[in-house]
């Protein structure tokens, strides 16, 4: 047996180690950060995560929103094995029975910002996913209306992405409909 | 009003609100299909149904929120808020400006109730730099946050009473709010924006004799408030115009994302205050005060009891408000005493660095969230160890409670969309932030 093989057999082993001791929660990974239950999903796992969250008595979307992590100078490392990616939905549900929050932080591509809606599970999420729309261009799927909320209907680009500029956009007005 | 066999017992309310079609209560059309619905004859001769645009400079759409209405005769069938005519891009700013500056952004947002949102601003960062504030400190942010209550209800029954045409109401309630303003200007040295709460503490120790002047406060108010009583509770002409208009049940307001006073009108007891206490609320005794019928009326009743509710806790913060410093005394997150500038290089040094590159934030997220006069006020904030936060989002309750616009005035005159706007309280500068 090579060394590297032995190596590789070896990082194969931790990783099965680290799989098992990440404690799991609707089939996502959990961590904690400064008292809060935080589940790590993917966009694939992200509606089964929900829809079990919902299942369990998680009754009320209290937020929704995302991040653009671009230009994040700190050290990112998810558990679970997952990849960190470019932008991250991050949905927060309450359960009012027992009092609890969680947190559920999703991971999503910059090539395809596509996430399935969670319209369907907790209709307060419209506003916030149009928001989430608006603002960094993560399109959600089977969502009833996708469109801009907060800035106008003709505005291009995405304010709060990391790669829009401050300060040096001339304001957009909507072109006058007649000559003078 | 159609008339159907459902009672409100039987109507699976979270289904309802997820209806997307034509007969969803929201109205899903961007400015484009509504302008060429406008200009073409063909297709507003078919149906009975018009399109009407109310505001977004209309006087009781307290601000700027502009909505669609699809009217049939005088009854709204479907509406769609409009809103984004405040919008300032404060989360883009806040991104800009360091943890201390930031409160000076965040108070502008909602400016009815400026306290709730530099606290929740405030906590997100104590919770990222893992400080405790002194017990002071945390009763004086009680203090104000419940003050700041009272003059946000107040500010409520103002404009409540003006949209509906109780006009004397509108300058009582100015009036009112007036004198708890006064005791914040004496304070914090301005009448809004106060950028007060600070992480760390609070910017300065209460001035000398303001329990005096709280006391005078808590001696004016109840008198005034049961002249509101005689003026409006009670009266057949104002019960008549609120009472089983806008109405909601518990699983749409669940359903539909709603906090605070319009979850309460549907007899669901949830108030963060109790439910998940932060600062010192599980000291202090008072009450949740809660609907049945969840329409106007009922959240009327609760925000001018709440005010009630409000002035008990602050009975009991003035016999017990502990004595002791109001800001941690961590060099690395406050400024130094100002007599210690002169005294200390190392303390200028602190002085300096603080007012100028900012105190750094160690990495990682969290959410902190506050009891707002209008629901669940959360600031969710990502730091990258720099000095200014990385992102920070506002969950602003004005923003979702919007939400329930449309399902409120399904099937309702127009007279009384006046009265529903009015009873979800929105403010338009945290709605668009």
């Amino acid at each position: 047996m090579s060394d590297e093989t032995a190596a590789a057999e070896e990082a194969e082993a931790e990783a099965v180690a680290e799989e098992a001791t990440v404690a799991l929660r609707y089939g996502a990974a959990v961590s904690e950060s400064h008292g809060d239950v935080v589940l790590h999903a993917t966009v694939e796992t992200y509606l089964d995560v929900c829809g079990e969250a919902h299942a369990d008595g998680f009754d009320q979307l209290i937020d929704l929103t995302a991040v653009d992590y671009l230009t994040y100078a700190g050290e990112r490392t998810l558990p679970g094995g997952l990849t960190p990616e470019r932008f991250e939905v991050v949905t927060s549900l309450i359960n009012h029975v027992r009092r609890e929050r969680i947190r559920i932080r999703t991971q999503v591509s910059a090539d395809e910002p596509t996430i399935p809606s969670l319209f369907d599970l907790w209709p307060g999420s419209e506003y916030l996913e149009r928001e989430a729309f608006d603002m960094f261009g993560i399109t959600f799927a089977d969502h009833p209306d996708m469109s801009r909320v907060l800035m106008p209907e003709d505005w291009v680009g995405h304010p709060l992405r990391k790669d829009y500029a401050v300060g040096a956009i001339p304001v957009q007005f909507k072109a006058a409909s007649n000559e003078r | 009003m159609t008339i159907t066999d459902e009672t409100p017992e039987t109507i699976d309310g979270a289904a309802r609100v997820r209806r997307r079609g034509d007969d969803a209560a929201v109205l899903r059309l961007s400015e484009a299909e509504a302008a060429a619905i406008g200009t073409d004859a063909t297709t507003s001769d078919d149906d009975e149904r018009v399109l009407l645009n109310m505001g977004p400079s209309h006087p009781s759409t307290h601000g700027v929120l502009r909505l669609m209405l699809e009217m049939e005769g005088e009854t709204v069938i479907r509406s769609k808020p409009v809103v984004g005519y405040l919008h300032t891009g404060m989360e883009k700013q806040a991104e800009q400006l360091t943890f201390l500056q930031g409160c000076t952004n965040v108070t502008r947002m909602d400016y009815a109730s400026p306290f709730f949102t530099e606290l929740a601003f405030s906590l997100a960062t104590e919770k990222l730099l893992d400080i405790e504030v002194p017990e002071r400190a945390v009763w004086i942010r009680m203090l104000m946050s419940e003050l700041n209550r009272i003059s946000s209800h107040l500010l409520f029954m103002a404009t409540n009473g003006m949209d509906l045409g109780a006009v004397s109401m509108m300058i009582y309630g100015w009036r009112e709010r007036e004198e708890v303003l006064r005791f914040f200007e004496k304070v914090t040295g301005l009448r809004m924006n106060h950028n007060y709460i600070r992480p760390g503490g609070v910017a300065a120790d209460l001035p000398d004799g303001w329990k005096g002047e709280i006391e005078a406060l808590l001696e004016l108010l109840p008198p005034r408030l049961e002249e509101y009583d005689v003026l409006m509770t009670g009266q057949p002409i104002w019960r008549e115009r609120l009472q089983g208009v806008g109405t909601l049940n518990t699983d749409e307001a669940l359903a539909l994302s709603a906090t605070g006073p319009i979850l309460r009108s549907t007899g669901y007891a949830w108030d963060l205050r109790r439910d998940q206490p932060y600062l010192a609320y599980d000291e202090v005794d008072f009450d949740v005060i809660v609907g049945t019928y969840g329409d106007c009326y009922d959240r009327y009743a609760i925000r001018l009891n709440e005010i009630r509710e409000s002035m008990r806790i602050v009975e009991q913060i003035l016999d017990k408000m502990p004595s002791g410093d109001y800001r941690v005394q961590d060099k690395k997150v406050t400024p130094p005493p100002r007599i210690r500038i002169d005294q200390s290089m190392e303390a200028l040094i602190h002085h300096f660095k603080i007012f100028t590159e900012g105190f750094k934030v160690p990495e990682g997220e969290a959410y902190a969230c506050v009891e707002s006069p209008r629901g669940e006020l959360g600031i969710y904030m990502v730091s990258d160890g720099s000095s200014t936060p990385y992102r920070m989002h506002v969950r602003g309750p004005s923003f979702i409670n919007v939400q329930t616009m449309p399902h409120l005035m399904r099937d309702s005159l127009i007279a009384d969309a006046v009265a529903i706007i009015s009873s979800v309280d929105p403010i338009m500068g945290e709605v668009d932030r």
